[in-house]
C-alpha cells in the first residue's frame, strides 16, 4: 500500500462522550482523534467498557457525542447516512421479512423498486452464497447465514464505509473464521473502508491494515498498531512468526486494560 | 418443539377425544351423586333444555344479544387501546400518568363498579357495552403496551443506518414488530370480553347469556343455566382458535411463540 494516495474518509477529531447515569457521569470516551484513510480496513480492540461500541455509534450517527466531531469525506456527520452501513452483533433482521425482502429493506428506502432493487440484491445474496435462501425467514437461518444476510443487506446500499459491530462475536470458531475469510475476499474486491470492532485478537489481526488499541475506562486510543502482513491472508497466516508477535504484542496491551477494568 | 412423553405415540386428536370422553364420564357421575346432581343434571336434559329457551322464544336473543355486547365492547376496547398503548410506549409523560391507572383499575372486578356506571349510563345495551369496553381496554392496553416497549431497539438501529425516517420506521419496523403482541391482546381481550358478560348483563340487560343465568338461578332451573354456561365456553373457544389460526398465518415468523 506504500507510496499510495490516500484520502481521508473518516476523520474523528477530539471526540469525548459522557453518559449520565444514577451514579453520575460516567466518561465513555476521552479525546479520541483518528483518521481513518480510504479503503483502510481498521480493527478497534479493548476490554469490554472501553467505549468501542460507543465510538462506532458515534461514526455510524446513532450516538451524539458530547463533544468533539466526526467527519465523513469532510462533511460532518450529523444523524446517520446511507454512506454508512452498520452490521451489528445481534444480526438485526427483520424477522417478518424474507432473506431477499430484508436485503431489499434499504434499496426500497431508496426508492428503488421493483425488478432493479431484486437485481442489486440478488448480486450481494450470492456474494454471500445464500442464494437457496430467498424466501426463508431468518429465523429459519443458522447464526452464520444470519450474519451474511446482515452483510448483504448493508453493502446492498452501498455505503462507502462499514462499521461492524463485533459481528462474528456471537458466532461458534468454524463459522467465525469462515466468515472472516469471506469478509476478507470481499474487502479485497470491493475495497470498502471497514472499521471493524471485536475482542478477539487474532480476528483483529488477521483482517486489519491498522489494529486500534483501546484503554479501559475512559476510553482513550492507546496504540495504534500497524499490520504490514500482505494480503491475501489466509487461516495459515495465524502460524507466521510475525503474527505471532503481533499477536504477542497487542494481547499483552489489551490485558493490561483488562486489569485496569478489574481493579 | 414435540414434548416427550409416555404418551408421544398418541396422536393429538386422540388425545382430545380421551380428554372429552373423561369429562362426560365425570359430568355423568356428578349427574347420579344425589349431592351434586341438582347443579349437574345430564347430558340429555341439559342439551334437551336447548328447546325449553326456543320454546320460551328467548334462545336465540340471548345469544344474539351477547354478541352484540361482547363484540361492540371488544371492538371499541380495541380501537381505544390501540392509540393509547402506542401513545404509552412513545411519551413518557402520558404513561408515567395512565400506567398506574390501569394496573389500578385492572385489578378491580368489574361487577364491583357496574352500579355506578348504570347510575350514569342507565340500563339497557349501553352500560354493557362500556363495561365490556373498559375492562377490555385495559387488558390490551397493557399488552400492546408491554409489547411496543419490549421491541428490539437494533432493529430500529438497523433501519435507520439503511435511511429510514421516523415514518418508515413506523410502518416498516415498529407496526409489524408490535404485530404480534396485538394478536396476543386481541387474544386476550376477547377473553375477557366474554369472562365479563355475567357482570356487564346485571346492568338491567332484557336479555343475554348473563343476564338469563342470573334469572334462572331466581327458579333453580339448573338445566339451562348449565346449558349457557356450556354455550358462553363453546363461544369462547372457538373464537380463541379463530384467533390462533389468524396468528399463525400472520405473525408466523416469530422465533418463539408464548402464552
Amino acid at each position: 500500500m506504500a507510496g499510495e494516495e490516500r484520502n481521508i474518509k473518516v476523520k474523528i477529531d477530539n471526540v469525548k462522550k459522557i453518559y449520565n447515569s444514577r451514579n453520575g457521569e460516567m466518561i465513555a470516551l476521552n479525546g479520541v482523534s483518528l483518521d481513518i484513510y480510504e479503503n483502510e480496513f481498521i480493527c478497534v480492540v479493548g476490554p469490554s467498557g472501553c467505549g468501542k461500541s460507543t465510538l462506532l455509534n458515534i461514526i455510524a450517527g446513532l450516538l451524539e457525542p458530547s463533544s468533539g466531531k466526526v467527519y465523513c469525506d469532510g462533511k460532518e456527520v450529523v444523524g446517520t447516512g446511507t454512506e454508512r452501513g452498520v452490521v451489528f452483533q445481534q444480526y438485526a433482521l427483520f424477522p417478518w421479512m424474507t432473506v431477499k425482502k430484508n436485503v431489499m429493506f434499504g434499496l426500497n428506502l431508496q426508492g428503488i423498486k421493483g425488478a432493479e432493487a431484486e437485481e442489486k440484491a440478488m448480486k450481494y445474496i450470492k456474494m454471500v452464497q445464500l442464494e437457496d435462501f430467498l424466501d426463508h425467514y431468518p429465523k429459519e437461518l443458522s447464526g452464520g447465514m444470519k450474519q451474511r444476510v446482515a452483510i448483504a443487506r448493508a453493502y446492498a446500499v452501498n455505503p462507502s464505509v462499514l462499521l461492524m459491530d463485533e459481528p462474528f462475536g456471537a458466532l461458534d470458531a468454524q463459522t467465525r473464521t469462515q466468515l472472516q475469510s469471506e469478509l476478507l475476499e470481499t474487502w479485497e474486491k470491493e475495497r470498502k473502508t471497514c472499521f471493524f470492532i471485536t475482542h478477539d485478537v487474532d480476528e483483529a489481526i488477521i483482517l486489519a491494515q491498522k489494529v486500534i488499541i483501546m484503554s479501559a475506562r475512559p476510553g482513550r486510543i492507546k496504540e495504534i498498531v500497524d499490520i504490514n502482513i500482505p494480503y491475501p491472508r489466509t487461516q495459515e497466516t495465524k502460524m507466521a512468526p510475525e503474527f505471532l508477535e503481533l499477536k504477542n504484542h497487542i494481547w499483552s496491551q489489551v490485558y493490561q486494560e483488562y486489569l485496569e477494568v478489574r481493579k | 418443539m414435540k414434548e416427550k412423553s409416555k404418551g408421544g405415540k398418541i396422536p393429538n386428536k386422540v388425545w382430545l377425544l380421551i380428554s372429552f370422553l373423561t369429562a362426560m364420564i365425570l359430568w355423568y357421575l356428578l349427574s347420579l351423586n344425589p349431592k351434586t346432581a341438582r347443579s349437574f343434571p345430564n347430558i340429555v336434559v341439559t342439551f334437551g333444555a336447548v328447546k325449553t329457551m326456543i320454546g320460551r322464544g328467548v334462545f336465540w336473543k340471548d345469544i344474539q344479544s351477547s354478541l352484540i355486547s361482547v363484540s361492540a365492547g371488544f371492538v371499541l376496547g380495541f380501537i381505544l387501546s390501540l392509540p393509547t398503548a402506542i401513545l404509552m410506549a412513545w411519551y413518557r409523560p402520558v404513561r408515567n400518568i395512565i400506567e398506574p391507572w390501569i394496573q389500578f383499575v385492572r385489578n378491580i372486578p368489574p361487577l364491583a363498579y357496574v352500579p355506578l356506571i348504570v347510575i350514569s349510563a342507565g340500563v339497557g345495551r349501553k352500560p354493557q357495552i362500556i363495561v365490556i369496553t373498559i375492562a377490555t381496554f385495559l387488558i390490551m392496553t397493557i399488552t400492546i403496551y408491554q409489547g411496543v416497549i419490549n421491541i428490539d431497539e437494533t432493529l430500529i438501529k438497523a433501519a435507520r443506518v439503511l435511511g429510514a425516517t421516523d415514518k418508515d420506521i413506523f410502518l416498516k419496523v415498529i407496526a409489524p414488530a408490535t404485530l404480534p403482541f396485538i394478536m396476543t391482546a386481541v387474544r386476550l381481550g376477547a377473553s375477557v370480553a366474554l369472562t365479563t358478560l355475567i357482570a356487564a348483563e346485571s346492568t338491567g340487560a332484557v336479555a343475554g347469556l348473563g343476564m338469563r343465568i342470573r334469572s334462572l338461578n331466581n327458579s333453580f332451573e339448573s338445566e339451562p343455566m348449565l346449558l349457557y354456561i356450556i354455550i358462553i365456553g363453546i363461544i369462547g373457544i372457538t373464537v380463541e382458535k379463530v384467533i390462533k389460526l389468524l396468528e399463525r398465518k400472520l405473525t408466523g415468523w416469530q422465533e418463539k411463540r408464548e402464552i
